[in-house]
């Protein structure tokens, strides 16, 4: 099962494990990591489960297609390294991923 | 105000973000959400689409897995409210027991308005509300054959785009003379006309049914109030949803399309709120009348103001409304209310599918609906916050740009 880290804006870390095929927006939640919202549900039409991916992750990671794309240009305080968790499915080869959330999301 | 206990009834969207927030918030009295369907809370968009396809497991509809409400001691019961004391502030349980609180929140949703016709106790004739509805309907509508759906409201529409996407022969049934036609304005509702028409679901406008006909308990068509029947091994039906009001109105609590509750989303009991589905408040959005609305924001956003009321931070209920919808590739996202509107401006090409609608009221802006836009969407979120200043003249201008409008109209 694939482990993910997510370090909160105050500098906690949280170490997650996921299913394959669960998303990273869910595998947070489930473990109760505060900061990723996810009012929608995973549909893709709030993002409010915003992250970072960690600089050494960037290149990665696979490209965001065109919804989650047009969606994160409106994330609050978004950066060239924004994802829209909902949408990054856990895998092997996302194994160890590392990410930020922002502030806002509290 | 120093609250030892907060009960929740209903442990649907609502009630689930009110418990959730006011820990969040730091609230450290006693929590009960009261729901009365087996299993932990989940959310309900998925039914009619995602979940019905197979793309998503029950796991993943739940909101937090069981641990959570352990550790954040929200107490979870399986139970349902009965009968509201509001003179010794506690609510009766079917299981016998009596909860004191000290706030009560009402968030008990709605039920699918029956299908008035008879033949609609056949087996084969569904709504969909819950997770159970949804377990009943999934291997129905993967081996159906011919499809009737009830209805071109959101959820009809989502279902008749999954059967149809299933191999099924899909005809809909609607009053109206167009889909989804309390929400969206003319021109998306032909948009989703011309889709569902090529995904091949034949749309019957300003036609109802009379009965649902069967064989043997089963379901084998209805019959139409024109007078033809139509053959169907399923038959699913979306016509609209009823509040859950029958705790708050033999409470004595008022009632409108609703529970009725002030801009905090008080009842006329200053020890109940009433959010979600079942709350009908004064909608800023919506010149202040009391409106309902049924959506996955309203009742988020409703479930946070109560919590932080409670939390002594109160603040009207204000929230821009949004919703989706995701039917087959069309993903359609609202933001504000259409209701009312007298013109538009399309921006897009209706042939690809790619368009946002921008409803007027007047000069005013009232409402975006965009499908597969969504960059439209959260700038017409942003530009809908406050009061918008864009002119259906300057939206009507050739290559008019919503991102762009918007970026150049920031604070
Ligand atoms: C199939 C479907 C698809 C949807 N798709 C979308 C979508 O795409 N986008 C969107 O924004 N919205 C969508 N919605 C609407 C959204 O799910 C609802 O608006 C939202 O769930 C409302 O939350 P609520 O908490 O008010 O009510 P609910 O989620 O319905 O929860 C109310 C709960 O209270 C329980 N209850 C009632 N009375 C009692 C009692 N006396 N004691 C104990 N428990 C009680 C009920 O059984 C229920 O579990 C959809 C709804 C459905 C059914
Ligand atoms: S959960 Fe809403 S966009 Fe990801």
């Amino acid at each position: 099962m694939p482990t993910l880290t997510l370090i909160e804006h105050n500098g906690t870390v949280h170490q997650v494990t996921g299913e394959i095929g669960q998303s990273v927006m869910q595998a947070a939640m489930f473990a109760s990591v505060p900061g990723i919202q996810g009012d929608c549900g995973g549909a893709c039409s709030c993002a409010t489960c915003h992250a970072y991916v960690d600089d050494q992750w960037q290149v990665r990671m696979p490209e965001a297609e065109s919804t989650e794309a047009d969606m994160l240009e409106y994330a609050v305080g978004r950066r060239a390294t924004s994802r829209l968790t909902c949408q990054l499915v856990m895998s092997e080869a996302l194994d160890g991923l590392v990410l930020h959330l922002p502030e806002s999301q509290y | 105000m120093s609250l030892a206990s907060v009960v929740i009834v209903g442990a649907g969207q609502a009630g689930f973000q009110v418990a959730t927030s006011l820990r969040q918030a730091g609230y450290d009295g006693r929590i009960s959400l009261i729901g009365d369907e087996p299993g932990l809370p989940y959310q309900r968009p998925p039914l009619s689409k995602a979940y019905l396809l197979g793309k998503i497991g029950a796991t993943n509809l739940l909101f937090r897995p069981e641990k959570f409400y352990t550790e954040q001691r929200i107490e979870l019961r399986h139970d349902r409210v009965t009968a509201i004391d509001r003179q010794n502030r506690r609510v009766l349980l079917e299981g016998g027991e009596a909860l004191t609180y000290d706030h009560l929140v009402l968030a008990t949703g709605a039920h699918n308005r029956p299908l008035p016709v008879p033949g609609a106790e056949l087996d084969g004739v569904f709504g969909i509300k819950t997770m159970a509805d949804a377990d009943t309907l999934a291997p129905l509508a993967k081996q159906a054959r011919n499809v009737v759906v009830i209805g071109a409201g959101f959820i009809g529409l989502e279902f008749a785009a999954v059967a149809a996407s299933m191999g099924s022969s899909v005809h809909v049934l609607e009053l109206g003379d167009r889909p989804m036609a309390r929400a969206v304005s003319r021109e998306m509702s032909e948009l989703f006309s011309q889709a569902h028409r090529r995904w091949g679901v034949h749309l019957d406008f300003r036609q109802g049914l009379t009965r649902v006909i069967g064989d043997n308990g089963r379901v084998t068509g209805v019959e139409t109030s024109d007078g033809r029947t139509l053959a169907a091994d399923l038959v699913v039906f979306g016509i609209g949803v009823i509040p859950n009001v029958q705790l708050a109105s033999e409470a004595g609590l008022d009632i409108a399309n609703g529970i009725k509750v002030d801009a905090n989303l008080l009842t006329s009991d200053l020890h109940i709120s009433a959010i979600g589905d079942v709350a009908c408040f004064p909608c800023l959005q919506n010149d202040e009348q009391p409106t309902r609305l049924e959506s996955v924001q309203n009742a988020v956003d409703q479930g946070r103001t109560v919590a932080a009321r409670l939390m002594g931070k109160p603040a009207p209920y204000s929230a821009l409304p949004w919703f989706w919808t995701d039917q087959g590739d069309m993903k359609l996202q609202i933001a504000g209310l259409s209701s009312g509107y007298d013109s538009t401006v399309v921006v897009g090409s209706m042939g690809s599918a790619q368009v946002s609608v921008l409803c007027f009221r007047g000069d005013q802006l009232i409402a975006v609906e965009s499908c597969n836009r969504p960059g439209d969407h959260m700038a017409a979120r942003k530009i809908l916050a406050r009061p918008p200043q864009l002119s259906p003249t300057e939206a009507a201008a050739t290559d008019f740009d919503l991102k762009a409008w918007e970026a150049a109209n920031r604070d």
